[in-house]
């Protein structure tokens, strides 16, 4: 064939783009080729094929969406973990004439998609996950309100998570940090594919968390089950709501810079280029527009599993619950005033570094207001020390450091020593893993009961407490000390071997965190094996005060046989106190609406789509895109999109609870 | 709504749903369509006939008059109100408005600051500036 023909059937895609002459991706494509066809065979073998289909990856039912977004969450943290321990590695051996294992331009795609993973495919889904699994629980919903779209989302999700995977195998990923900054981003200085797999798997991903962020908030303002005002809204839900008002209103900021960064590579335009007038400062200050929003979208959820799991674990009704919902939103607002802090060095004058340096002081105030309202609900409670509660007491320890270190580096002139030094790193891996992590992890195991009806395993679940804690400690203490000593981040190699001592604790630390990722995952399955014992009868394991507590675990897949009526925050709690009998005739049918498929081929079109932009096959890219929205078009003719689950089923299933419910007493 | 959302309303028959003046009449839609072409012949009329004596003039006005005609889009095309969804819409516009101000003006300062900064012609420039 011509090199024209198969310029234009394979676009930029040559046999080159095959990693063949790198071992270590050989080793991990071989290692995840092999466990893919272990689980795609398990999964023929065991003919779970349908019923994985129609029951979870068609379903629009938000328990199974939030549980899959955990799943998937969990899934790429294995990947981004590995990432980080290929770093710890070489950054404890690079010294003096030993080069460590990893080349450089190699070392430069791992720390991009350590955070490119962490922040997008771990972090993010684990939010957005809780958040759908919770949300339409604790205010008394059946389901979100536009359940096909949940569905379209998660699908969205995955599809950039795969377009960010493939990269590993096909091609390269990019080498630019995990904003992408321009001009090392451009097209002069990174003319390969691997900074547009970056732009499409955001921008693919980008889709699916504007569009959950839409439906959760029409959710919390539309759903709430009668009698729940604003102010009598669990803390979760309020965090959720803030959190997706943020997601909503920043992330269009993030795929409009996406797309002016790929109007400059793929069109010659040149928004962000040195020359022809462009300014790279541009994409800085727009893309951190949308970054710093983005940290709170993560860390707000977090402070609301916080403000659940403090309230049961003490026994006591949350300490200041109005001023936790003010702080909430003051928080919202002053996010999106904060953003300069990120790059202080830049070159502004003193006028707009202080006022961004103040903005970001005055937000610890609000933060600062939550930890004391825990700590006040603490004090004189009855304390349970269950798992949840030690991540959220580790989390007030831990969280607390970072925070300080935040507000040093908030100074400008202090930042000017400090920015891009390991003391940046160090902090905002003290708020992220401290506050978002443990956060994520305390509501996994509090929540787990209710979505699968029996406890994780206690005994793991201490251990891996324990272990990422003092992981936590020995892995990012070592780092504040370096980035003192005006270490930068993103170096692979070092020449001073008085520094290797601080690298190899911080190594040593990672070992531990990995301890705790397997306790983490240990917990799931001995618990999966005991789930007898740990079954969860009641459906209010932890003696619960908000309305997810009232249904049985699982709930049905319609949460609630009659929607609740609510009189006081914590509604559970109330309906315990008055002594609220179950009602257990008068059932009606229920309408529901109906699985459908049609997330998966949008979502799977769109990676088409992606890789087609990715590798320049036009034809290709023509061709998914008209499909894209055909499909979309085609999927609107679909006018079977609700059942009624018949008052004969929704009476056996309830009938099955009452009877549980009697053997207990 | 898609129907999709329609079966949610469905399972919550005893939901409050406030849509107050949800939808206009066609007195509106002819209102609104009237002064969307008055509002969009006057630029057009600025321009071409050159009326106004400085193009910057010009510009403020067009853009002027372009921030007219987006409220007029939103009051009578999108049916926007302080009292309708029980005061959510308006609600989300000011956060919107809030947020965008945040940004353009935001953008602007630390980018003009910025420039004034680090892009000041250096005295041996300036020398060679015509």
């Amino acid at each position: 064939m011509s090199p024209d023909l198969v310029k234009t059937i394979f676009g930029r895609l040559t046999w080159d783009a095959i990693p063949l002459h790198e071992p270590i991706l050989i080793g991990t494509f071989a290692m995840v080729a092999l466990g893919g066809i272990t689980v795609l065979a398990a999964l023929t073998y065991f003919k779970v094929w349908g019923y994985l289909w129609r029951e979870w990856l068609t379903s629009v039912d938000h328990k199974k969406i939030g549980v899959m977004y955990i799943i998937l969450a969990i899934i790429m943290l294995l990947r981004g973990f590995a990432d980080a321990l290929m770093m710890r590695a070489q950054q404890a051996i690079a010294f003096g004439d030993a080069a460590g294992y990893l080349p450089p331009h190699h070392y430069d795609q791992v720390f991009t998609a350590h955070g490119v993973i962490m922040i997008f495919f771990v972090a993010m889904p684990l939010i957005t996950g809780l958040m759908n699994l919770v949300v339409p629980l604790q205010i008394g919903a059946r389901d979100v309100a536009f359940p096909f779209l949940n569905n379209f989302s998660f699908w969205m999700t995955v599809g950039g998570a795969i377009t960010v995977m493939l990269s590993l195998f096909v091609g390269e990923f990019a080498r630019t940090g995990w904003l992408a900054y321009p001009p090392l981003s451009g097209l002069a200085y990174s003319p390969d594919v691997g900074v547009d797999y970056y732009i499409w798997s955001l921008q693919i991903a980008g889709v699916g968390t504007t569009l959950s962020g839409i439906n959760l908030i029409v959710t919390i303002v539309k759903m709430r089950a009668p009698g729940m005002s604003l102010m009598k809204m669990p803390v979760f839900t309020w965090t959720s709501l803030c959190s997706n008002v943020l997601i909503v209103a920043s992330f269009p900021i993030l795929t409009a810079v996406l797309a002016l960064l790929s109007s400059d590579r793929y069109l010659g335009t040149n928004f962000f280029t040195n020359d022809f007038g462009g300014n790279p400062m541009m994409y800085v200050n727009l893309i951190w527009i949308w970054g710093h929003p983005e940290v709170y979208i993560l860390v707000l959820p977090a402070f609301g599993v916080f403000s659940e799991v403090v309230s049961t674990f003490s026994s006591k009704r949350l300490f200041g619950y109005s001023s936790m919902v003010y702080a909430t939103v003051v928080i919202t607002i002053l996010s999106y005033l904060v953003w300069l802090h990120h790059f202080f060095t830049m070159g502004s004058g003193a006028s707009v570094n202080s006022f961004f340096g103040i903005t970001t002081m005055i937000i610890s105030i609000p933060t600062g207001a939550k930890i004391f309202n825990w700590l006040f609900t603490m004090y004189r409670g009855r304390i349970r020390f269950e798992v949840p509660m030690l991540w959220t007491v580790g989390f007030m320890v831990t969280f607390v450091i970072g925070g300080m270190t935040g507000v040093l580096l908030a100074v400008p002139p202090a930042d000017f020593v400090l920015h891009n030094s390991l003391f940046l790193i160090a902090h905002f891996h003290n708020v992220i893993i401290g506050g978002v992590v443990f956060g994520m992890f305390a509501g996994i195991v509090y929540w787990f009961p209710k979505a699968f009806g029996f406890k994780l395993d206690p005994f793991w679940g201490k251990l891996s407490f324990w272990f990422w804690q003092i992981g936590f400690f020995f892995a990012f203490m070592p780092l504040y000390v370096l980035g003192l000593m005006g270490v930068t981040r993103r170096v692979s190699h070092f020449e001073d071997h008085s520094l290797q001592i601080w690298f190899v604790i911080s190594a040593f630390g990672a070992v531990l965190i990995l301890f705790g990722i397997i306790s983490f995952v240990m917990q799931m399955v001995v618990g999966f094996m005991k789930r007898e014992q740990y079954a969860d009868k009641t459906g209010d394991p932890w003696g619960g005060r908000t309305l997810e507590w009232s249904t049985s675990s699982p709930p049905p897949a319609y949460n609630f046989a009659f929607t609740p009526v609510i009189h006081e925050i914590d509604a559970w709690h109330d309906m315990k106190q008055r002594g609220y009998v179950r009602p257990t005739t008068g059932f009606i049918p229920i309408h529901m609406p109906k699985n459908t498929g049609a997330g998966v081929v949008l979502a799977g079109i769109s990676v088409v789509f992606g890789f087609a932009m990715i590798w320049q096959i036009w034809w290709l890219a023509v061709i998914s895109f008209v499909a894209l929205v055909a499909s979309a078009i085609i999927h609107t003719f679909n006018f079977k999109r609700d059942y009624y689950i018949p008052a004969e089923e929704v009476v056996r299933i309830e009938d099955a609870r009452t009877e549980a419910l009697r053997s207990l007493a | 709504m898609s129907a999709a959302s329609h079966d949610a309303h469905h399972a919550h028959d005893d939901h409050e749903h406030g849509e107050g003046g949800a939808h206009g009449t066609l007195k509106d839609y002819v209102i609104g369509f009237v002064l969307a072409v008055i509002l969009t012949a006057i630029p057009f009329w600025l321009v071409m006939a050159d009326v106004l004596p400085s193009h910057q003039m010009t510009a403020v006005a067009v853009m002027g008059l372009a921030a007219i005609q987006v409220i007029v889009h939103m009051i009578y095309f999108l049916h926007m109100n302080s009292r309708s969804e029980g005061g959510w819409t308006m609600l989300a516009l000011v956060f919107t408005l809030i947020v965008v101000v945040i940004t353009l003006a935001g953008s602007l300062w630390v980018m003009h600051n910025l420039d004034t900064h680090m892009m000041a012609p250096m005295p041996h420039e300036m020398r060679e500036v015509p």
